[in-house]
């Protein structure tokens, strides 16, 4: 048995109960072989799994249980108590400005649970009355109006699946690796089904300016009164107006009641607790497109309006901060995404990015969309690099650290899509790492 | 009407011209040919409290001015207090300083090193500042500030008056600092970085250049306890803080009740109080509960206060209400100032 264990070839059956204790006990055992056991033997009982397991009847089966309407706003497991929004100690110094990060290691598919889509708030979460809430269009259109949600509600909707990234995901990784885990380098990025009115439509009510109109400035009803300024082509396009967000209304945390999405256009420009849009024929360079969000470049200059986030991906699983805890079948599983459209195909390394094969993307595969992709995999108890690389409808190839690094340094705190590399040590242990 | 952008049918064209037709009439009268013209027609005059936005020509500059001397007085009872009296402080953003490094060895990034545009700040600090209290500042006073943080970087002299006219001619030293960002201003621009998709013996060497430094680790907390403890694959540092992370056969882990510390942490108090030592923005709690502990009626005074905010127990600057947080966290919180002991552990 310890031969096959060894080898890599046995696939385990899912167990039928939560792998407690006994299975933690069992992986170390045949992990280690026997050499560890006499110092581990100390710490709990002994294992169990080489005999066949005896069942009893859990306490759940032999009772009646809370009835319907226990939670009218239904809740996850409590067993799922440690899935949760984290916040990067040290980033920040006020909460009010701040940004907690999705559980990108914990969750399946590609849909964010909203609860658990990550915040970036400026100013703190406003409380908005729905029926007090306006919103503005007006600059060079032809008659400014002003909506409330009824009208916004009753305009024709569309319902799109579409990623939010921050501008500044993975900043903390430009010089060195810095976070340990998906969540704290990836994860200011969710997907949702968002509901809304096409801003090509509103546009067009207010009759805007088509020869003078090339920009439209955002502005939120936060006490930051967010402001940033978005291409027309990019309003035209797919951008939307949404007040849902996978089938209910926006969160609070996601701009209730109405926020902008330019779907593919990184975080900041969709513009939470949206209140007003105004046309114009110039950018306003406004402090959160120079003082802020500017990709700083090696020559000391800053590039601004940097819009687009690029294709790039990462996997979540096996990822930094976990530990592989038995050798032989594991599936590799990760996410890839990019703001210039569809991922056609992702590549995985487990070399360090020597040697690639081509991963299975999971359906549905959508545009400006996370896509999920998954490949097969023994581990043979022996160092591996785990990589991924995406690759989009356009032709881009998301590129390695030295690669981004070569053009645009290593200070600009923004748009880093580079490779992401997890070193799998001999003992299982997952950690973040850069290779050259 | 414009009808030709509407591929399905008459049918919903005949609906909409009934529904909008009250609407359309004064929107024809406006001179503009909505398909649906729901919303409020208003005019720019209307709107004119929540546009105030200020371009780097200039447009939307309001009438009034104020000088570098004003600036001064306005910048200490109302920003130096989070910013520094030189604009020096790096507890937020550091206003000022480095002015001309950004190209050198050591850049200084700070507000006046990367500025290209005075609209800006003047349009930031009349937006969202000061950031307990933002848009409270008169336009004089707005004018006043942005003259005086120019004046910390030694931008512009002491003799400063700005106005709508002359704030958009002053040429920032950072003016030729920005670029657009052509590349990925459009789904089909031109992108910076071209990767090789290579597939077998690629040019990379496996060699680690970079880990997590021994110094963050643990940074994060127990990574055991971030994400479900079953699976094959489980989060953990080590093997060991998986195993007593499952003790218990995969128990949950309870999300205990914040201490009062954590809740004044989490409630964004501790931005503006200490707890022990002296005042930051607001008194420090010590401060607070010298002065109510013995008061019959202390307790619903603050507890108001927190709800609904105000200023001049303490000084001019306003406590903002905090009544985002529930009821039953603002009563501890109370609670614990009250009793905090003086020399209260800072968290
Ligand atoms: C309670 C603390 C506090 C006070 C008081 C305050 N600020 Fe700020 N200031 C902040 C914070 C926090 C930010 C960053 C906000 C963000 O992250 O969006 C900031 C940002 C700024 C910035 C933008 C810096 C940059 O480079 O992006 C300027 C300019 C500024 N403040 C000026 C002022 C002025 C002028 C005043 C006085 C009227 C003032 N502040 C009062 C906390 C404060
Ligand atoms: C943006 C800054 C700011 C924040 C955030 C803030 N405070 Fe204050 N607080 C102040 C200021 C300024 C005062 C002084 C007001 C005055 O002079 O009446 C004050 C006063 C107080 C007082 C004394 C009230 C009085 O009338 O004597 C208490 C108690 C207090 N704060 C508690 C809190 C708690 C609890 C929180 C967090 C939930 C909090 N504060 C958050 C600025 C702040």
């Amino acid at each position: 048995m310890k031969d096959s264990l060894l080898t890599g070839t046995r696939i385990r059956p899912a167990p039928e109960n939560h792998l407690g204790e006994d299975v933690i006990q069992e992986a170390r055992r045949r992990f280690m072989g026997g050499a560890l056991m006499a110092g581990a033997a100390a710490m709990a009982a002994p294992a169990v799994a080489a005999s066949a397991e005896s069942l009893d009847i859990p306490e759940w089966t032999r009772q009646l249980g809370p009835g319907v309407g226990t939670h009218p706003y239904g809740m996850p497991s409590r067993y799922e108590a440690n899935v949760q929004r984290r916040e990067s100690p040290g980033l920040t110094r006020t909460k009010q400005s701040s940004v907690s990060f999705t559980p990108l290691q914990s969750l399946f598919g590609i849909v964010t649970p909203s609860g658990l889509h990550f915040e970036r708030y400026h100013a703190g979460l406003p409380d908005i009355d729905p029926a007090e809430h306006r919103l503005a269009i007006h600059g060079l259109v032809e008659q400014p109006r002003l909506y409330t949600m009824d009208d916004l509600l009753r305009l024709p909707s569309e319902s799109r699946f579409h990623f939010v990234e921050c501008g500044a995901n993975t900043a903390m990784e430009w010089g060195n690796s810095a976070v340990p885990t998906v969540q704290y380098t990836h994860g200011m990025l969710s997907c949702s089904e968002y509901t809304g009115v096409p801003l090509k439509l509103l546009l067009e009510e207010s009759g805007y300016d088509r020869k003078l109109g090339k920009y439209l400035l955002a502005e939120g009803s936060d006490g930051a009164a967010l402001t940033r300024t978005i291409g027309i082509d990019a309003a035209l396009d797919d951008a939307m107006v949404v007040y849902a967000q996978n089938g209910e209304m926006l969160r609070p945390e996601q701009g209730y009641p109405l926020r902008l999405l330019v779907p593919g256009v990184q975080g900041i420009s969709q513009v939470k607790w949206l209140r007003r849009l105004e046309v114009g024929d110039m950018p306003w360079n406004t402090r959160e497109e120079s003082l802020q969000y500017a990709d700083f470049m090696p020559d000391g200059r800053y590039r601004q309006y940097t819009w687009i986030q690029e294709a790039k991906s990462v996997i979540t699983t096996p990822s930094g901060g976990q530990v592989i805890m038995d050798k032989g079948y594991h599936q590799i599983t990760g996410l890839a995404w990019s703001g210039r459209g569809r991922i056609t195909r992702v590549d995985v390394s487990t070399d360090g990015g020597r040697n690639w094969r081509e991963a299975t993307l999971q359906a549905p595969v959508m545009s400006k969309c996370l896509t999920r992709f998954r490949c097969d995999w023994n581990w043979d108890g022996g160092p591996a690099l785990l990589q991924s690389r995406a690759i989009d409808e356009t032709g881009y190839v998301q590129p390695q650290m030295k690669q981004l690094r070569e053009v645009r340094g290593t200070r600009s705190i923004y748009h880093n899509n580079a490779i992401q590399t997890w070193k799998v040590a001999e003992d299982g242990v997952v950690t973040n790492v850069q290779v050259s | 009407m414009s009808r030709s952008a509407d591929p399905r049918g008459a049918m919903r064209r005949i609906a909409l011209l009934v529904v909008t037709s009250a609407v359309a009439t004064a929107a024809l009268a406006a001179g503009t040919s909505p398909r649906f013209g729901f919303g409020k027609p208003v005019s720019e005059a209307d709107l004119a409290a929540w546009d105030i936005d200020v371009r780097p020509d200039g447009k939307g500059l309001p009438e009034g001015s104020g000088s570098v001397m004003d600036g001064e007085a306005i910048y200490e009872a109302k920003c130096a207090s989070c910013h520094g009296s030189f604009g020096e402080s790096n507890e937020y953003h550091v206003l000022a300083g480095g002015v001309g490094s950004l190209q050198s060895a050591h850049p200084e990034r700070t507000t006046g090193s990367k500025l290209n545009h005075a609209t800006t700040l003047f349009d930031y600090i009349h937006r969202a500042m000061p950031y307990n209290a933002p848009q409270s500042l008169t336009d004089d006073e707005v004018y006043a500030l942005t003259a005086y943080v120019l004046y910390l970087n030694d931008i512009v002299g002491d003799d400063l008056v700005l106005d709508r006219e002359s704030l958009p001619t002053l040429v920032m030293p950072n003016a030729d600092g920005f670029y657009p960002g052509v590349g990925f201003m459009s789904v089909d621009g031109e992108p910076d970085v071209k990767a090789p998709a290579c597939m077998k013996n690629c040019p990379m060497t496996g060699k680690e250049i970079s880990s997590l430094p021994e110094s963050v680790r643990g940074a994060h907390g127990n990574l055991a306890l971030q994400s479900r403890p079953i699976g094959y694959i489980r989060q953990g540092e080590s093997m060991a803080e998986v195993q007593a992370a499952a003790a218990g056969g995969g128990a949950p882990v309870a999300v205990a009740e914040l201490a009062p510390e954590a809740l004044a942490e989490q409630g964004g108090c501790l931005a503006c109080h200490a707890v022990v030592g002296s005042r930051k923005l607001g008194p420090s709690f010590n401060e607070v509960r010298e002065r109510y502990q013995a008061e019959a009626g202390a307790r619903a005074m603050l507890l108001a206060k927190l709800e609904a905010g105000g200023a001049g127990n303490w000084g001019e600057m306003p406590m903002p209400s905090v009544s985002y947080l529930p009821a039953t966290d603002r009563e501890r919180l109370v609670d614990w100032i009250l009793s905090t002991p003086a020399t209260g552990a800072t968290p």
